[in-house]
């Protein structure tokens, strides 16, 4: 088990030698000496890119393994708690009023969407830990931020507009910058924190609710760090990449038969293995000979969709 | 001497008064079965003794203590709970899944030797040392009731409480896991166990408490309360006590 996180940290070490390098221009590592003028490429492009890559797929990849534990569901998945939406609500509100201008101002709209949704979920769910009514609020929270999100599209007062949001939509990681960094790091790191803390907790979910409680589990407070960690570990991937799919779905179940199944166990490497997926599939939008470059979140539906057919047919297997 | 009482417990569910002010003590190093007809209120009873529920009016106390203020920890280890699903959610090693009963204990850093001793204890216990490898999902339906079992062994608490442990095992596996249940109880902890089957009840069984309605209609040593007369007033059946050329009491319902 830390053999395989000591395996996944060496591939994402190669991943993001491979992603400061990679591009349209590729640099090689020695360039970014101050003398050379492509330094200015790996300092101010790539490596911020570089960065939040690690950070969104490390974000995601834990948010997806804690709420597969949480929820007791391997098709779970971190948009399915109305976050993501929500954080794509507000971000898509930044674009329409035309605030987009300012740098900050996106992902502080992305945030302040996730932090509302965070709270709506929290006021709704209660303090029950009801995993029932926790669920059916995170779907109708997303599907009312989907909604609005059409209605702010269909409604855009220009063409630029509603194209600029449609494609920010599709998450993407070109162009950050350090300041895009600086506003993740400390969210998705504050974020993590909590639901590293809900490691134990989860384990005993095997057991079913009545049992977790009985060896210990407060469900009210699992159910406010997980609201809280996930909001704060999604709320920043979207606000800094838009929204990426299927990463949090897929990369639990792709460290699972090699960590083994106790919730606990997928956490570290879920979010090492998130971080490694996003990395490479970054570097490979950026190669691929499209005329503009391919956006990260389509590159990633396109292999979510057929990996989540895969899954239903292998479960339609096993419980024929 | 540490005791486990209910002290004039209340409880309505959904408008129901399923528990209507229920005063009984439960005494360790003894097995007391749980009796009644469906809707006595005995799960109900057992999950206010577990802290799962909490009563509207009176407690479940603890040496004294009502068991809802208790750390969750603290109580986590002197009480165990097996509830009578089976659920398992993720497809673990037995090892791993009898584990998760030492959670409590667990130190900072996770578990520590005397947890491992403990799990090893509970597995042997049970039979279930050779299959510590094997995926719940491989295990048969005894195999996994056994598991489970060892999982709340596995905790080494001072109240060991089971919902219907016996439901869905053939008679082989109920035997097996009377005899451990019995032996805990030999070993100092005390056994709380909701039962419907007479049988296995006078089988197991030092004390009972036999319930109907809600409300207590017998509750003291096992041969005192399971008698003709008040088994019929709890029931509503008719019984034919008798004892076989082995000395087993058996219960025998004949006519309601």
């Amino acid at each position: 088990m830390t053999r395989l996180n000591l395996l996944l940290g060496v591939g994402l070490l190669f991943a993001a030698a491979l992603s400061v390098a990679a591009g349209k221009v590729w640099v090689p590592w020695d360039a970014w000496t101050a003398a050379d003028p492509r330094s200015i490429i790996i300092v101010e492009l790539r490596l911020p890119r570089t960065v939040l890559a690690l950070l969104v797929g490390a974000a995601l990849g834990l948010s997806g393994a804690v709420m597969q534990g949480y929820l007791r569901n391997p098709l779970a998945d971190p948009g399915l708690f109305g976050v993501s939406s929500g954080a794509a609500l507000g971000a898509v509100l930044s674009l329409y009023f035309g605030y987009a201008a300012q740098a900050w101002l996106l992902p502080g709209f992305a945030l302040a969407g996730a932090g509302a949704t965070m709270a709506l979920l929290a006021l709704i769910a209660g303090r029950s830990g009801s995993l029932i009514l926790f669920t059916l609020a995170g779907m109708i929270l997303t599907s009312i931020a989907g909604s609005m999100t059409a209605l702010a599209i269909s409604l855009a007062p220009t063409p630029f507009v509603s194209s600029q949001i449609v494609t920010w939509l599709m998450g993407a990681l070109t162009d950050r910058s350090w300041d895009d960094v600086t506003i993740a790091l400390p969210l998705v790191a504050l974020g993590a924190m909590l639901l590293a803390t809900t490691a134990r907790s989860l384990d005993a979910l095997t057991l079913g609710e009545q049992a977790a409680r009985s060896i210990g589990v407060d469900p009210g407070r699992l159910q406010a760090l997980v609201i809280a960690g996930v909001a704060l570990t999604v709320g920043a991937a979207v606000a800094s990449a838009g929204v990426i799919g299927f990463v949090g779905l897929m990369v639990p179940h792709l460290v699972r038969p090699l960590a083994g199944n106790r919730p606990s166990a997928i956490l570290l490497p879920s979010a090492l293995g998130g971080a490694l997926l996003l990395t490479l599939a970054d570097c490979l939008v950026r190669l691929l000979p499209t005329v503009s470059e391919l956006r990260l979140g389509i590159a990633m539906s396109m292999l979510g969709g057929p990996f989540f057919l895969y899954l239903l047919i292998a479960m339609r297997r096993r419980l024929a | 001497m540490t005791a486990l009482t209910a002290d004039a417990i209340g409880l309505s569910l959904g408008g129901n008064r399923v528990l209507d002010g229920v005063s009984v003590a439960f005494r360790r190093g003894r097995v007391t079965a749980l009796l009644g007809p469906n809707g006595a209120g005995k799960s109900s009873l057992l999950s206010c003794l577990a802290a799962l529920r909490t009563p509207d009016s009176g407690a479940a106390r603890l040496d004294g203590s009502d068991v809802a203020g208790l750390d969750r920890r603290e109580r986590a280890r002197r009480i165990g709970f097996l509830p009578q699903a089976a659920d398992v959610h993720w497809d673990v090693d037995v090892a791993t899944l009898v584990g998760l009963g030492r959670l409590p204990h667990h130190g900072r850093w996770g578990a520590g030797a005397a947890d491992r001793a403990a799990v090893e204890r509970a597995l042997a216990a049970t039979d279930m040392t050779a299959l510590r490898t094997r995926g719940v999902e491989r295990l048969s339906g005894g195999e996994r009731g056994r598991a489970l079992l060892a999982r709340v062994l596995a905790g080494e608490p001072d109240w060991l409480l089971a919902d219907e442990p016996l439901a869905s095992l053939d008679p082989a596996h109920q035997l097996d896991v009377l005899a451990r249940l019995r032996a805990v109880a030999d070993a100092g902890s005390g056994v709380v166990l909701v039962l419907h089957d007479l049988h296995l009840a006078a089988r197991i069984a030092d004390d009972a408490v036999l319930m109907r309605g809600g409300r207590i209609v017998a509750a003291g040593p096992a041969d005192a309360v399971l008698t003709a007369p008040l088994i019929a007033e709890a029931y509503g059946v008719d019984v034919e006590i008798g004892v076989t050329p082995g000395g087993q009491r058996f219960i025998l319902p004949i006519a309601r």
